[in-house]
């Protein structure tokens, strides 16, 4: 029927929204908080390593709560973006800006991600503290690190505001204004913890 | 602001079908002239600046104190009404172009079916006609009729379907009005009996989740609707119909 149809469209929208926040934030928050191990040393991030690597059930808990809803996310922002339309220089207020931001720094995300799981999950055994910093010595790679994830946490603070009015969290004007500003300084902080540990890394 | 001349740069389109062009105008200025009164001296005198003489230029209005929504068109960049649009208030040389998001039947004026399809898809009435007296219905709270006859000043002018940047050709986004038509219907005590069809609408094929949260609908429009507090709200409620219908299955 078509009524089915078009709720699919609904689900899928919403779906969409919900694995941005659980489990794809929450991923980053750990993932980002773990790297800034390496500011305490090569000893300290293998450790910490370790430790992730010997989890119990590790790929299962790899692909349900990591690789399948970024994969979800990644391919239906991919759908988002191309049917979202652009018309930040005609209407250059600060909303509609970040409407652009938001699904340009998801393709850079998205393309990013993939390079970052091929370089530092696929090709080489296992984390370890030099093998980020021999990724990092090239300069270009370095750069794209930084990019990429100053990117990907823009994506997800600007992408938390966009839940929050979503799901219907933050419902007035002021409420979504005071949401944005708390979402700005995330954005900016945890930008520091992900750029600080490519700094470490590099040396 | 004093000028002899007002300078008027205007997107025509002479069909449906055709290629559309600018043409340009020069104006003898009169005080405390609107768009409208601009188009009108097109009318009486249709030479364009080149001193030809051409077809009138159309256009569509009606009341002339923005509550008609008909003279919306794309002024100085910005879809607004006309008729309060101030020719000492806008810079110039004036520039009128139709509003592209629809279809342009000519010249200025555009064909607004889809918001009117749109209406109708999200049940945006009152249903109370039956074969007898259904008397009184319930009264409505004053605190609500309040911020509920703000919602009710829309009057589908089309300014926030033509700035929103997911109204397009690849999507079919029905548009920010409507979502707040839903919230304003189902305030109402007796629409509210309705609600769950309209909530189902906006489940629908480019329903409320085509929404991307531009917020440009707000900035546009002329009567200074909450239209993202709407769509926030209606965010709210959609998502826990779509829950708890599920749930009751």
């Amino acid at each position: 029927m078509a009524n089915q149809q078009v709720n699919r469209d609904f689900l899928f929208r919403r779906l969409h929204s919900l694995l941005g926040v659980v489990p794809i934030t929450l991923f980053l928050f750990i993932h980002l908080t773990m790297n800034a191990f390496a500011t305490k040393g090569a000893d300290a991030f293998n450790a910490k390593a370790q430790t992730l690597e010997s989890m119990p059930f590790l790929p299962v808990i790899e692909w349900v709560f990591i690789f399948l809803p970024l994969l979800y996310h990644g391919i239906y922002g991919m759908y988002v973006a191309y049917t979202s339309g652009y018309n930040g220089s005609k209407y250059s207020w600060g909303r509609n800006v970040m409407f652009t931001l938001q699904r340009v720094s998801g393709v850079v995300t998205f393309i990013f991600i993939l390079y970052h799981l091929w370089t530092a999950k696929v090709l080489p055994d296992g984390p370890s503290f030099d093998m980020v910093q021999q990724i990092l010595s090239n300069p270009l790679q370095y750069a794209f690190m930084i990019i990429g994830t100053v990117c990907a946490v823009f994506h997800l603070a600007n992408g938390l505001w966009g839940f929050l009015i979503h799901w219907g969290v933050t419902v007035g004007p002021r409420a979504q204004r005071v949401s944005a500003y708390v979402l700005m300084l995330l954005f900016v902080v945890l930008s520091g913890v992900g750029v600080s540990a490519l700094v470490a890394f590099h040396g | 602001m004093s000028q002899k001349e007002i300078h008027v740069i205007i997107e025509r389109q002479d069909r449906q079908d055709a290629q559309p062009y600018t043409e340009e105008f020069r104006i003898p200025y009169r005080p405390n002239m609107n768009v409208i009164a601009c188009l009108m001296e097109i009318q009486r005198n249709p030479r364009n600046s080149s001193g030809k003489d051409v077809a009138p230029v159309a256009w569509e209005s009606n009341c002339l104190e923005e509550i008609c929504g008909a003279c919306m068109m794309v002024i100085n960049g910005k879809p607004r009404q006309a008729c309060s649009a101030l020719v000492d208030q806008l810079e110039q040389p004036i520039r009128l172009k139709p509003a592209r998001t629809f279809p342009v039947v000519r010249d200025l004026v555009i064909d607004r079916s889809r918001m009117f399809k749109a209406l109708q898809r999200v049940k945006a009435w009152v249903p109370i006609d039956g074969t007898y007296d259904l008397g009184a219905g319930p009264r409505m709270a004053e605190r609500d009729r309040q911020w509920a006859y703000e919602l009710s000043k829309c009057f589908t002018c089309g300014a926030c379907v033509e700035a929103c940047p997911n109204v397009n050709e690849r999507t079919k986004f029905i548009g920010p009005f409507a979502i707040s038509q839903v919230r304003l219907f189902n305030t109402h005590p007796t629409g509210e009996m309705h609600k769950e069809d309209r909530f189902e609408a906006l489940m629908g094929e480019g329903g409320i989740h085509e929404c991307g949260n531009s917020q440009n609908c707000v900035q546009v429009c002329p009567k200074g609707i909450p239209l993202t507090t709407s769509i926030a709200a209606m965010n709210r409620a959609v998502n826990r119909h779509a829950l708890s219908s599920w749930l009751k299955r």
